[in-house]
């Protein structure tokens, strides 16, 4: 078990937004880019790894009490992602790391 | 009992999710079971996500009861040519940009069947597509 803010710190993590969730308790992962997957399968108080830059991130994000989404190989978020981001109070991190890379280093912090 | 209804756009990706939203709200409000909550909110998502990626646009009507929800997803077409094919895990006809967006999986049919207790799905070419579905709160 881990908080948001750690592994932000521990990992070099970009934070983008949704500052106030960084107390937000990360318990399990999960690393897809399905978002019916996701939708199907994240458990809540989950950090969600991701290449998907778009809003609907965090609609599902939010419907599924996501604790933090981590998007990988330094994509940029879109501008609406970022806001909608700060208004569910879910941190958006961005890593340049690779989803296995950054999935493996999050697992081995929480484990 | 209280009844909600809502619109949705063809193609307003924006906004899909907005629904669940609102509807996890009101089921939390009124402290029905977490897990009915999180089973009812993907197979909305996925409703809302299917009339924006694939209808001419449609409307969600939601009744909640004393021990249960029912939610009706109703569009005006083109409708669904073959409904057990369409229920297959992985098949899917959305378009590349939509798949792009990390939609059109073919999960979101099966999400919605296994998430719900009900599940009803009727179409006819050139109408539209009524889906309906019941989730019972546990005591």
């Amino acid at each position: 078990m881990a908080k948001v803010a750690e592994i932000v710190e521990k990992l070099n993590l970009k934070l983008v937004a949704g500052n106030e969730g960084l107390q937000n308790v990360i318990t399990t992962g999960y690393t897809s880019d399905l978002l019916s997957d996701v939708m199907g399968n994240i458990k809540s108080q989950s950090v969600w790894v991701t290449m998907q830059t778009h809003k609907n991130v965090m609609a599902v994000a939010s419907l599924k009490d996501v604790s933090a989404v981590v998007i990988v190989n330094g994509y940029a978020p879109e501008d609406d992602l970022i806001e909608q981001s700060n208004a569910e109070d879910i941190p958006l991190l961005v890593t340049e790391d690779t989803a296995f890379d950054i999935s493996a280093k999050i697992y081995e912090l929480i484990k | 009992m209280m009844e909600f209804n809502f619109k949705i756009e063809s193609g307003d990706f924006t906004n899909a999710g907005s629904i669940s939203s609102s509807v996890k709200r009101a089921l939390k409000q009124l402290n029905v079971d977490g897990s009915v909550i999180k089973r009812t909110v993907v197979a909305l998502y996925e409703s809302e996500v299917n009339v924006v990626a694939h209808s001419h646009g449609g409307e969600v009507v939601v009744n909640i009861f004393d021990d249960c929800i029912k939610i009706n997803i109703t569009d005006s077409g083109p409708g669904i040519p073959d409904i057990e094919k369409a229920m297959t895990q992985g098949f899917s006809t959305a378009s590349p940009e939509v798949r792009e967006m990390g939609f059109g999986a073919g999960m979101g049919l099966p999400n919605i069947k296994n998430n719900t207790d009900d599940f009803d799905l009727k179409s006819e070419m050139g109408v539209g597509t009524v889906l309906k579905f019941v989730n019972y709160f546990k005591a």
